[in-house]
C-alpha cells in the first residue's frame, strides 16, 4: 500500500455533504464537476424534467399558488373589493341577472359578477384560491408531520409501540370522518373557521401517510447500510435522520402531492355542505355551493370557481402520479 | 501513512500469533435463540454453544453452508444481535451483554464488512460521508473526517478525488473496498468479514482477499472471516472452524484440518472442493452426504451431524460430542466420537 500522504482533496469545504445533519435532498451541484457522476436528486430532477406533464402542472399550480399569495394585490389591480356590491353591474328586472354576456365579463369585472350582488367574480376566486390553497396545505403539513413521525416510530421501534400505533391508524381510519368534520363544522360557533377546518381535515388524513412511512421504515431498517451504521457507533437518532429519513423521503413527497387535491376537495366539499368557510369570506366550495341556484340562467357563475378547482386539482394529481412513478417505483398507494 | 489521530496505534503483530498471549477476543458458550412466533412456530437455536478465540493479528476462517449459525455467531460478535447466552470477550471485556449505550465508545475496535458490498452502503450518501460515518457518529470533527476518508481511499487502492460520487458510480469490488474503508476508519482490531467476497465476480475475490490481507500485515488487524468457500477460507485464514448446525465441530490451524480433516462433515465439506487439475477432478473421492441438514428448530438429538454421518453408532444417536483435542495435547479440537485418525 502506498505510504504517501492522500491526495489533497479539490474542495473539502464547499461540499455540504460532509457538514453532519446536511439533508441529502441538498443540491451537491455546487461540489460537483462536469465528470462527477450525479446524485440520487439529480437524476430524479432530470427525470422530473422529461416529463411534459410534470411542467404543465407545475406551471398551474404555480399559478395558483401565486394568485393566493398575491389575492389582495391581484384584486386591486382589478379594482374591485371581493365584497364590495355593485348593483350597477347587474340587471335589477332581471332578478339580479348580470348585465353583459357570459355572466357580465366586462373591463371592469374580468370574470363577470355575482348575480344578485354584483360582487366581482375575480376577486372572489382570487381570495378563494388564498382560503382553498391555505386550508388544504395548512391540513396537509399536519398530516404529513404527524404521519411520518408515527410511522417512523411504529417501523423503527416495532413492538408495542408498533401495535398500539398501528391499532390507532386503524381506529382512525375506519372513523366516519366526514360526518364528524360535518358535526364539529356545525357546532363550532365564534372560533377562526380556517383554523377549524384546517385542524379538522388535518386530524383524519395521516393514517394513510403513517401507512406508506411505516412500510418503508420496516423495509429500510433491515438494510445492510443500516447495520452498518450501527456497528459504526450510531444510537438510534442518528440512524433515523441520517439513514431512515432521507430513504422515506421519496414516497412521502410523492404521496404528499397525492394527497393535496384530498384535501382541497374536503374543504371545498365542506363549504359546499355550508359548514365551511363563513360568508362574506370566499372559497371555491362556498362559490360553486351559491353557484347551483343560477346554473341555467348564468352558466359562468358556476363554470370559473368549478374550473379553478378542477384545474388545481388535476394539477397536483398529475404531479403526484409522476413523483410516485420517480420515487417510489415498486410501492402502492396507501 | 500519516497519522495525526488519537486513537491508540494498532498493536504491531506481524507473523504468526503466539499462544501464550491473552486473546484479543475469546468466544465462550456462545448461543443465540430466535424466538418463534408465539403458538406457531419454535424458537431456533441458531448457535449452540459455540467457543472459539482469536489472537492479535490472527484470523480465524469460521466455515459451513448456509443456516449453520456463522452469520448469526458474526453478527452478536458485533453486537448487532444480543447473545442468549455466553460470553464475548473483547481485550479483556465482556461485551457480549453492555447495553447499546455503553457499547458504542468500544464500537470503534470491533468493525465488519458486510457480505453485499452496495446494500451496504447508503445510496443517499456520498463515499465520504460514508467512510466518515464512523468517525462522525464517535464525534470526530467533519474536516477531519473528510481528510481520514481521503487517506483510507487511498489506502484501499480507490481514487480519493471520487469521495464525492455516490455508491451507484462503483462496481461491485469497489463498493466492497469503501465497505473496507469504512470499517478501517476508527483504527479497529478487529474486522467481522461476513462473507466478504461471496457476492463478487472469481477475479475480483482475489484482489479483496489480497487487499485484505495486505491491510492486516499493516495494520496488525485480527479478522474473523466467515465464508462458505473453502479455497477462500485456504488463502486467508491461520485457524479454521466449521460449523454445524449451530455448532463447532472442528477447529484447529489450517494445515491440520485442510491437511487431515477429523470429523466426517469437514471431510465431506473438503471432498466438494473442486479440483484445477482436470484429471485430479475426475479421480478424486467425493463424499456425498445424504439428505439435507435439519432444521435448527428441531435439532436431532445426540450428534447433531448423525443423521447424515456415515459412520454414525447408537452413541451418536444419543450422546452429543463435545469439541475436545483429536489426540491428547492437540492443537485441533473435534466434536466427535469417532473422529478420523490424524
Amino acid at each position: 500500500m502506498s505510504a504517501s500522504p492522500p491526495a489533497p482533496d479539490t474542495n473539502p469545504d464547499t461540499n455540504p455533504d460532509t457538514n453532519p445533519g446536511t439533508n441529502p435532498g441538498t443540491d451537491p451541484e455546487t461540489a460537483a464537476g462536469p465528470a462527477v457522476p450525479s446524485s440520487p436528486w439529480q437524476l430524479v430532477r432530470r427525470e422530473l424534467r422529461r416529463r411534459a406533464s410534470v411542467t404543465v402542472s407545475l406551471v398551474i399550480i404555480g399559478l395558483f399558488l401565486v394568485m393566493a399569495a398575491a389575492a389582495p394585490l391581484l384584486s386591486a389591480l382589478g379594482g374591485r373589493s371581493p365584497d364590495a356590491f355593485d348593483k350597477s353591474a347587474v340587471d335589477p328586472y332581471l332578478g339580479g341577472m348580470p348585465i353583459g354576456p357570459l355572466g357580465g365579463i366586462s373591463a371592469a369585472h374580468w370574470l363577470g359578477v355575482e348575480p344578485v350582488t354584483g360582487r366581482d367574480l375575480f376577486a372572489r376566486v382570487v381570495h378563494g384560491a388564498q382560503v382553498s390553497l391555505l386550508i388544504a396545505l395548512s391540513a396537509t403539513a399536519i398530516v404529513v408531520v404527524a404521519g411520518t413521525l408515527t410511522g417512523i416510530a411504529a417501523g423503527y421501534f416495532g413492538g408495542r409501540t408498533d401495535a398500539v400505533l398501528s391499532r390507532l391508524m386503524d381506529l382512525t381510519m375506519s372513523f366516519p370522518s366526514l360526518i364528524f368534520m360535518i358535526a364539529m363544522m356545525s357546532v363550532a360557533k365564534d372560533v377562526n373557521r380556517i383554523l377549524l377546518m384546517t385542524a379538522v381535515i388535518g386530524l383524519f388524513g395521516w393514517p394513510g401517510i403513517a401507512r406508506v412511512v411505516r412500510g418503508q421504515t420496516l423495509s429500510l431498517k433491515h438494510r445492510e447500510y443500516v447495520d452498518a451504521a450501527r456497528v459504526g457507533g450510531s444510537g438510534p437518532w442518528r440512524i433515523l435522520t441520517r439513514d431512515i429519513l432521507p430513504g422515506v423521503a421519496g414516497p412521502v413527497i410523492a404521496y404528499t402531492t397525492l394527497i393535496i387535491p384530498g384535501m382541497i376537495a374536503t374543504e371545498a366539499a365542506l363549504s359546499y355542505l355550508g359548514v365551511g368557510v363563513r360568508p362574506p369570506t370566499s372559497s371555491w366550495g362556498q362559490m360553486i355551493a351559491a353557484s347551483v341556484a343560477f346554473y341555467d340562467t348564468d352558466p359562468m357563475y358556476f363554470v370559473i370557481p368549478s374550473a379553478c378547482l378542477f384545474l388545481t386539482v388535476l394539477a397536483f394529481t398529475l404531479l403526484g402520479d409522476a413523483l410516485r412513478d420517480i420515487l417510489d417505483p415498486r410501492g402502492g398507494r396507501a | 501513512m500519516t497519522t495525526t489521530h488519537t486513537s491508540p496505534p494498532p498493536p504491531p503483530a506481524p507473523g504468526p500469533p503466539h499462544q501464550d498471549a491473552p486473546p484479543l477476543l475469546s468466544v465462550r458458550d456462545l448461543t443465540v435463540t430466535y424466538p418463534g412466533k408465539r403458538g406457531r412456530t419454535a424458537p431456533i437455536r441458531a448457535v449452540d454453544g459455540v467457543g472459539f478465540d482469536i489472537a492479535a493479528g490472527e484470523t480465524l476462517g469460521l466455515v459451513g453452508e448456509s443456516g449453520c449459525g456463522k452469520s448469526t455467531t458474526g453478527r452478536a460478535i458485533v453486537r448487532l444481535l444480543e447473545p442468549t447466552r455466553g460470553s464475548i470477550t473483547f481485550d479483556g471485556r465482556d461485551i457480549g451483554h453492555l447495553t447499546q449505550r455503553a457499547l458504542r465508545p468500544l464500537r470503534r475496535h470491533v468493525q465488519m464488512v458486510f457480505q453485499d458490498p452496495h446494500a451496504s452502503l447508503n445510496p443517499r450518501q456520498t463515499v465520504a460521508r460514508i467512510i466518515a460515518d464512523p468517525l462522525l457518529a464517535q464525534g470526530t470533527p467533519a474536516d477531519e473526517a473528510r481528510r481520514r476518508a481521503a487517506e483510507l481511499m487511498d489506502l484501499v487502492g480507490l481514487i480519493p478525488e471520487h469521495l464525492d460520487r455516490y455508491p451507484h458510480a462503483f462496481s461491485g469490488g469497489q463498493a466492497q473496498r469503501i465497505g473496507i474503508a469504512r470499517a478501517l476508519a476508527t483504527r479497529p482490531r478487529l474486522i467481522v468479514a461476513d462473507e466478504p467476497v461471496s457476492a463478487l465476480d472469481v477475479s475480483v475475490q482475489a484482489q479483496i482477499v489480497n487487499l485484505m490481507a495486505d491491510l492486516q500485515r499493516e495494520l496488525g488487524l485480527a479478522y474473523l472471516f466467515i465464508a462458505h468457500d473453502l479455497s477462500v477460507v485456504k488463502r486467508v485464514c491461520d485457524r479454521v472452524a466449521v460449523m454445524y448446525l449451530g455448532r463447532i465441530v472442528e477447529t484447529g490451524p489450517k494445515q491440520r484440518v485442510y491437511a487431515a480433516p477429523a470429523h466426517p462433515y469437514t471431510r465431506a465439506l473438503l471432498s466438494a472442493v473442486p479440483l484445477p487439475d482436470p484429471a485430479a477432478e475426475r479421480t478424486r473421492e467425493r463424499i456425498t452426504l445424504p439428505g439435507d441438514p435439519p432444521s435448527p428448530a428441531t435439532p436431532p438429538p445426540g450428534c447433531p451431524f448423525h443423521p447424515r454421518c456415515p459412520k454414525a453408532q447408537t452413541v451418536c444417536r444419543t450422546e452429543a460430542p463435545v469439541l475436545k483435542p483429536s489426540t491428547p495435547g492437540a492443537a485441533r479440537r473435534v466434536a466427535c466420537h469417532f473422529p478420523e485418525a490424524g
